[in-house]
């Protein structure tokens, strides 16, 4: 009997296994604590936990390359940059329409911001690029106007390509291109377009006139989803006579225009007659016309290494180094500067940090072991600079520090520092550690009071009356347990000392500053979040690494806060 | 007391402490005592005794007067000059290190040799048999480990006084009882002198050679545990020490031997006078549970006796306790052993009680 019941499991009264008894016993418990936590869990969640990770999730984020220009990205493809040979009319025909496009949405612009980051003035690029991307096809629609009126009218382009308007074409609607262009119009502005636009291309024409068929489907779409327009009246895009000149002057199409029937053939063969003596549409030279930019490999270089939807690049920028086609490399020198502000940091916040022990270990042991009455005073002189706003205290520092500062007059007037030879103790490093220090020693002092509170002062007699001096009762026995309060103290300030902002921007000056500064320069100036996120990521993981560490070393165990 | 004892080994002369300049805590103290003594403090809390104590430890410096060890006055001696072991309420074991490290700490302040400190921390180790304990740390120790280990931290550097400040106050009735036989028997075999404080008076009685009973900053009585029982000097000593019965009353006639009390309830007994000396002076006589007879048979000669009611009758096992209401006093508590001709009374029952003169000692009011 004693054998079966060490080996089958226990049994509550009612037979069943006391693990599930007892788990379902405590599960009502585990709701109601799951309840009473739920309000605050939901607010961290949707305030600060998402936003947090969608930041983060942006330096690694790169999908507006292949969403501006999603042709070329896929054309590029099989382009192997050597350093000086261009790709090939397929990239330019792509890149053409896609800047067209891009240029029609406003969204180029955003494209040649993020790929500045990369190569310092390809923004200009683009931006000239999206101005004058219309003139040749402005050139086009007056050529084709000069051989019949009615190609300056939008009504003129819906009744050809409409499948829907009057039914007489034959063969019906290309379903697979209106879906294709609606895609490509989701993708480009992030939208998600549904619903029917009283359009559908016409498949005979999507055959004979395949560019200009395209073109037109995404042009109705735009105009009729995007800008709310009626693609019906007015005109239509220089694009759709760039493609229709291409489809013209195409000798593959000839056959199929010739052989198209239909009110409309008649136009369309007519124009194609006039342009039969004109050369093939080079989307190269169209492009060199629109900049002769387009000509540098480079920039093509540029697009084609940064085109994946996600990308490391960012996080290579944060610690100097950037993507080659090689694999990374390391930053010319001049643009080396974010490893040296994380080593800049990571020094800086130690320093704080032990002066702030040096500093407060002797405050909190007369906290912890002066009489109440004198305690408690003392204890709201450490909380004071609690109630004064970061900012207050910091300019302070300012008025302190400053060379015409009050440190400054008062050791000039006392003669310790000649007039013309003022001290220079701000808009340094030695500013900002003196502010920080001051603005962070409450964290550092709060966590050694209250596990110095804990330590009986029977354990200092003990130590006396066993021998030791004071020095050595305080080494040997007060000193070790304390620890556990100057590693708590450490890890706050530390840590709140490696992520400090205000304080260095504003006393730091150049020297002083620290990474924090270049994060928040990098969101708010240089709008470059991606590289601000790759930051954020890299001293959020260097905090993670120092707390594992310390739990190795010293134990997380052994930090008390009280 | 005054007379100058040469060979005191402790020595407190006409001591005084106070803390805020405004109440004396402890109030002329002078007391000595030769090597070798069992000393203990006994009082309530708030009478001054571990102050004396504190004092002596050096942890407290006295406001006047000297304390001497070894004839030597040690008022300005810092404690850790003065080679007194001490074992603290509450242990005071060093939680950060080991068993054997805490005891290592009072010799490796004394630089003695790491070979000569291996050797004495085992043999105060086996003194207290925690020998198997050497590299455990305090917190992986019971109550009653620990404060062997705090004991033998105390007597490792050899003191040859050992202060001990109600260290048994946090064990359980059972281990508190084996302790005090234990430390009693290290004290003896290593004829150290100890001064120890409680609050506890059988821990004084069953520890002590003597016993110095402690009220409001003054010692009231200095004496042998049995002495202290059985011939209270005052009557707080008297309802201190053991259970006490006290009746109010004046002096009637007084001499050497006798005292003629007349009791609040108008009944007049014979006493032995202790610290009243004229007629009319207010006295409480001082009768102990276990001396005051009910059975007549047993009733000795020459006993005084006094009519009684019994209130209530408690079976104690070993004993019966019996409240009686007695000239007015309705706390009149008497103890009689459980023996087979004993009679258990009856609540209501009317009897005549009696004690025998020298039993009961007329004290100051």
């Amino acid at each position: 009997m004693t054998d079966q019941s060490s080996t089958q499991p226990i049994l509550a009264a009612d037979g069943v296994p006391l693990k599930k008894s007892l788990s379902r016993a405590l599960r009502r418990q585990k709701m109601r604590a799951l309840l009473l936590i739920s309000p605050l869990l939901i607010f961290v969640m949707l305030t600060f936990i998402l936003p947090i990770g969608n930041m983060l999730f942006r330096s690694v984020q790169n999908d507006i390359v292949s969403n501006i220009m999603p042709n070329t990205v896929i054309a590029l493809q099989d382009w192997m940059p050597d350093g000086d040979t261009l790709p090939d009319e397929t990239v330019f025909e792509a890149a053409f329409y896609d800047l067209f496009v891009a240029a029609k949405a406003k969204e180029h612009t955003k494209l040649g911001t993020r790929l500045n980051y990369e190569q310092t003035g390809i923004s200009s690029t683009f931006r000239k690029s999206g101005r004058g991307i219309s003139k040749p096809g402005k050139a086009l629609a007056k050529d084709m106007a000069g051989i019949d009126k009615s190609w300056s009218k939008a009504a003129t382009f819906d009744a050809l390509f409409n499948a829907r308007s009057g039914g007489t074409r034959s063969g019906g609607a290309d379903t697979t291109l209106l879906r294709a262009q609606r895609d490509r119009l989701n993708q480009l502005k992030g939208k998600d377009y549904k619903g029917d636009i009283g359009f559908a291309p016409s498949l005979e024409m999507a055959m004979a006139l395949p560019m200009a068929s395209r073109e037109y489907t995404y042009w109705a779409l735009f105009m009729a989803l995007e800008k709310d327009k009626d693609f019906k009246k007015g005109k239509v895009s220089e694009a759709i006579y760039v493609a229709l000149a291409d489809d013209l002057t195409n000798p593959a199409l000839a056959d199929r225009i010739a052989g198209l029937t239909g009110p409309d053939a008649e136009l369309i063969q007519k124009t194609a007659a006039a342009f039969r003596d004109r050369p093939r549409i080079s989307y190269t030279d169209l492009m060199l016309g629109v900049n002769e930019n387009w000509g540098n490999p480079m920039v093509w270089e540029t697009i084609k290494l940064h085109s994946p939807a996600y990308t490391g690049g960012y996080f290579l920028n944060a610690v100097d180094m950037r993507k080659t086609l090689e694999g990374p490399a390391i930053q010319p020198e001049n643009k080396q500067i974010l490893i040296i502000l994380f080593q800049r940091t990571l020094k800086m916040s130690l320093i704080i940090t032990v002066s702030c022990i040096l500093l407060g270990y002797p405050v909190a042991w007369l906290l912890a072991n002066l009489p109440v009455r004198v305690s408690n005073l003392l204890m709201i002189l450490v909380l004071l600079p609690f109630w004064t706003s970061l900012l207050v205290r910091t300019s302070a520092w300012k008025v302190m520090l400053q060379q015409q500062g009050v440190i400054n007059e008062v050791l000039v007037w006392l003669g310790i520092v000649a007039d013309n030879n003022r001290l220079e103790i701000i808009n340094n490093q030695f500013g900002t550690i003196v502010a920080m220090t001051h603005i962070l020693l409450p964290f550092m002092i709060l966590p050694m009071y209250s596990v110095m509170q804990t330590i009986p002062p029977s354990y200092m007699r003990a130590a006396k009356s066993l021998g030791a001096t004071n020095w050595t009762a305080f080494w040997r026995v007060y000193f070790p347990q304390s620890v556990p309060g100057i590693g708590a103290g450490s890890i706050l300030v530390f840590i709140l000392a490696i992520g400090y902002y205000i304080t260095p921007e504003i006393v730091g000056g150049t020297e002083g500053v620290f990474i924090s500064n270049r994060i928040a320069y990098h969101i708010s100036s240089s709008l470059n979040w991606g590289l601000a996120a790759a930051l954020g990521a890299i001293l959020l993981a260097v905090v993670l690494v120092l707390y594992w560490a310390y739990d190795k070393i010293v134990g997380i165990d052994n930090v008390k806060l009280g | 007391m005054a007379t100058a004892n040469e060979n005191a080994f402790v020595k407190f002369d006409r001591v005084q402490k106070s803390y805020d300049g405004e109440t004396l805590v402890v109030k002329d103290l002078n007391l000595e005592l030769p090597k070798g003594e069992f000393l203990t403090m006994l009082g309530p809390s708030g009478s001054g005794k571990t102050t004396c104590l504190m004092m002596l430890a050096g942890f407290e410096t006295p406001t006047h007067g000297e304390i001497l060890l070894d004839g030597i006055s040690i008022n300005n001696i810092p404690p850790h000059k003065r080679g007194i072991g001490m074992v603290f309420q509450n242990y005071a074991l060093f939680p950060h290190m080991t068993v054997a490290e805490n005891l290592a700490f009072p010799l490796e302040v004394r630089n003695i040799s790491k070979s000569d400190r291996e050797a004495k921390i085992m043999r105060a180790l086996d003194m207290v048999e925690m020998g198997s304990f050497a590299s455990r740390r305090p917190a992986q120790l019971s109550g009653g480990q620990q404060q062997r280990i705090a004991l033998a931290r105390a007597l490792v550097f050899e003191p040859e006084l050992v202060l001990m400040d109600e260290p048994l106050g946090a064990l359980d009735k059972q281990l508190r009882e084996k302790m005090q036989f234990e430390i009693t028997n290290l004290a003896h075999a290593l004829g150290i002198t100890v001064v120890y404080v409680t609050h506890d008076q059988t821990e004084a009685l069953t520890m002590s050679d003597r016993v110095a009973v402690f009220n409001d900053g003054r010692i009231q009585q200095l004496a042998s545990p049995d002495q202290l029982y059985e011939e209270p000097e005052n009557s707080f000593v008297a309802q201190f020490i053991g259970e006490n019965n006290t009746l109010h009353g004046e002096i009637r006639e007084i001499n050497k031997k006798k005292a003629v009390v007349q009791l609040d309830s108008g009944q007049l007994i014979d006493c032995k006078p202790v610290n009243v000396n004229k007629v009319g002076d207010r006295t409480c006589v001082s009768i102990r549970p276990e001396r005051v007879e009910y059975n007549q048979k047993r009733m000795q000669k020459g006993a005084h006796t006094l009519k009684a009611e019994v209130l209530e009758f408690i079976y104690m096992g070993d004993l019966f306790r019996t409240r009686l209401r007695v000239a007015g006093n309705d706390e009149f508590i008497i103890k009689t052993r459980n023996a087979p001709d004993q009679t258990r009374l009856q609540p209501g029952q009317e009897i005549e009680i009696g004690w025998l003169p020298e039993d009961c000692r007329a004290l100051d009011a």
